[in-house]
């Protein structure tokens, strides 16, 4: 059984070394604000400006409205920031405004949002065309598409519960307890969640 | 595989989550080697995992840390303003004192009419000012927005504000000054208080 020995890959949590040294930097980059200098924030921000995007970009498929809901987020996380423990991990607290933004604003946009935007990474193709097809393409043009708007494209199709645990697992590399976390889910639930979406994501990749 | 047990694909789940049990594991390669469609479904999944896995990390596009700063509120840097204002009340009074001051200095500045002080024996030609051969003026002389010329003599100071000096053979015994920016003008207008200031108190 070949299969075995290629398919399991297993990440590790970094621990310690890089890792611990950010947390410094961020929790006295807080502390920072917390006294009043608001330009301190400005290295929260650079640190995780590209993860809080992808995390918004994948959930929401459309990079005007990922900006918009990242931006907002980091705006969120500054305003309450002092309710922020700082024994715990700040990317989990800020990862999980995000999310949460992104999921208010996938049941807000259903009926009408940016109906015109294109939708990124799928040439010409815009919320009109995927709301009226029920999120599905025509066979022979998610073929020729390339693997990263095809991954995008079958990333879209997902329900966003099973979106936003599969998002976070492949694409943000994070932990089932951090995931948990960020998602205020019990771990089993997290679980269920991960092992359905991966079998809804087998269906669609295979139904062709 | 419709005849496979449920948790064969439980096993499957859990093996892609890295978290089952040896024996499970076990039972998992034993059906796998004799169930082709649940190896067909297996490596399906396989294939799902390592297709989002390849996705490609995304980065937020320029400027948008500049972007979020620009959008915090500002009030928190309001609030340190005001704790200085409140630490500093004596800076604050000062700063508040000349801003009053220069604006009605740089608007008295800005007026245009020419004048001079009121000595006898002066010439006025227009704008300019004359101190005739064989005069000596006693006193001093401010001259704005004109020229003075002197040929006689002064026994004081000369002040032109806005306008030039000019003599040749003139016997003038105290300074001569001219002033054509606004901040020497001011210093001027200071100085000049100042040495009021001191006189009251003489």
């Amino acid at each position: 059984m070949k299969l075995f020995e290629i398919s399991f890959v297993n990440i590790s949590d970094q621990k310690g070394g890089v890792g611990y040294k950010m947390d410094a930097l961020v929790n006295n980059r807080i502390k920072q604000v917390l006294k009043g200098d608001q330009n301190a924030y400005s290295d929260i921000v650079n640190l995780y400006q590209h993860k809080l995007y992808q995390i918004c970009y994948r959930m929401l498929s459309n990079k005007h409205e990922a900006e918009d809901i990242a931006q907002e987020a980091f705006v969120r996380a500054y305003i309450n920031l002092h309710t922020f423990d700082q024994k715990r991990k700040f990317s989990t607290w800020l990862y999980r405004i995000a999310t949460n933004l992104c999921i208010d604003r996938i049941r807000k946009k259903k009926p009408d949002y940016y109906l015109d935007a294109e939708v990124a990474g799928t040439e010409g193709l815009d919320m009109y065309s995927q709301l009226s097809s029920n999120d599905k393409l025509p066979d022979d043009q998610v073929e020729q598409m390339e693997l990263q708007d095809r991954i995008q494209y079958e990333i879209s199709r997902l329900p966003d519960k099973y979106r936003s645990v599969i998002v976070l697992k492949y694409m943000e590399e994070l932990s089932l307890q951090e995931i948990s976390e960020i998602l205020d889910l019990p771990l089993g639930t997290v679980k269920t969640r991960i092992h359905r979406g991966r079998e809804a994501l087998r269906k669609q990749l295979n139904n062709l | 595989m419709g005849t496979c047990p449920q948790y064969i694909v439980d096993y499957m789940q859990e093996y892609l989550d890295g978290d089952i049990s040896r024996e499970n594991e076990q039972q998992l390669k034993q059906h796998l080697q004799n169930c082709a469609s649940c190896r067909q479904h297996m490596h399906e999944l396989s294939d799902t995992v390592a297709f989002v896995k390849s996705a490609a990390h995304i980065t937020a596009p320029p400027h948008f840390e500049s972007e979020v700063m620009k959008r915090l509120p500002k009030g928190k840097s309001r609030v340190g303003v005001q704790r200085w204002f409140r630490r500093h009340p004596i800076l604050v009074a000062v700063a508040v004192f000349f801003l009053f001051m220069s604006t009605s200095l740089i608007g008295s500045y800005q007026n245009n009419e020419f004048s001079v002080t009121k000595q006898p024996n002066l010439v006025l030609d227009g704008q300019t000012v004359i101190v005739p051969e064989g005069v000596i003026v006693k006193g001093d002389i401010v001259v704005k927005n004109g020229d003075i010329i002197v040929e006689g003599e002064v026994d004081g100071n000369i002040t032109v504000i806005n306008g030039e000096y000019m003599a040749s053979t003139a016997v003038v015994t105290g300074e001569i000054e001219e002033i054509d920016e606004v901040f020497e003008w001011l210093w001027y207008e200071i100085k000049s208080m100042a040495n009021t200031v001191v006189e009251l108190f003489q």
